[in-house]
């Protein structure tokens, strides 16, 4: 008979603890951000009929990011490249990646495709994706009965 | 030529807190930075995104060519923060230069977020360099 594996208390005692002790720390330095699980890094804005997004991209041209909405989904993709070098040029030092890149991030509601607007300044791209006015919550009154 | 290439790396190195502190609010960051050299110049890259042009700083002491960027720390008016991945800061780095980079030369432009400095080599450089091929 198949049987799930059960932790014994102890190990969802322990479990338990370092759950309370990430909290603590969490607690501790609120202003930590997650770590992006790729690139580019985003900072996710959000008011009551739109959500903006951050991302920092720099070193690429404007034309050489992809934007795509579909339904509730943004995917940022494109191509860093890196400097033409002249014959006979060496690097001394090479921190900055290059290639490829595409991240998706799903919306909490469906966006108006129409109305995305998105720019890019300084190595800073700005999406602005506004709620679908069908996807917005309707406001239902209550009535005295 | 080098033709090796590194992962793209979402997240910035933080400067490390040192005997001065900053006068400035917020975070300071060491830009990601590729050198190289070509047969009469040393070019450094330097990824400094949200910085506006006139925000960098550029200043050669001695050997050492520092660069500051300052950051824009506005934010978006009437949004609130959902979720976080990078912060917005300053950024700071500092390289020693040799002499044989002529001083009164050195260019900058700054393009997307990338800085490059050109450090043209002096003349007896790039002589010294021909005579050794010579000889």
């Amino acid at each position: 008979m198949y049987r799930r594996f059960r932790p014994t208390s102890i190990w969802r005692e322990m479990d338990r603890l370092q759950r309370e002790m990430n909290r603590v720390f969490e607690d501790f330095y609120p202003n930590r951000t997650r770590s992006a699980p790729g690139f580019p890094a985003m900072n996710v804005w959000a008011d009551e009929q739109s959500v903006l997004i951050t991302a920092e991209l720099p070193g690429i041209d404007n034309d050489d990011i992809d934007l795509n909405v579909l339904e509730d989904t943004l995917t940022i993709s494109g191509e860093r490249g890196t400097d033409d070098l002249p014959e006979g040029a060496v690097y001394h030092r090479q921190e900055r990646g290059s290639g490829n890149f595409s991240r998706s991030l799903k919306l909490p509601y469906t966006v108006d495709t129409q109305k995305v607007r998105a720019s890019f300044k300084d190595g800073i791209l700005e999406v602005n994706l506004p709620r679908s006015e069908v996807d917005r919550p309707k406001k239902i009154a209550v009535k005295v009965g | 030529m080098a033709t090796e290439t590194k992962a793209m790396e979402p997240k910035k190195d933080e400067l490390l807190p040192e005997a001065s502190e900053r006068t400035r609010d917020g975070r300071c960051f060491v830009p990601r930075s590729d050198i190289y050299e070509t047969e009469d110049q040393i070019i450094i890259v330097m990824d400094m995104p949200g910085v506006q042009k006139d925000n960098i700083e550029i200043s050669l002491e001695k050997t050492v060519l520092a660069v500051n960027g300052y950051a824009d720390l506005e934010e978006p008016d009437g949004f609130a923060l959902a979720r976080a991945e990078y912060e917005v800061g300053d950024y700071e780095r500092s390289f020693r230069i040799s002499n044989q980079i002529n001083r009164d030369e050195i260019e900058a432009e700054y393009k997307n977020g990338v800085l490059h400095l050109i450090l043209p080599k002096t003349e007896e450089a790039l002589k010294r360099k021909i005579d050794v091929k010579v000889g």
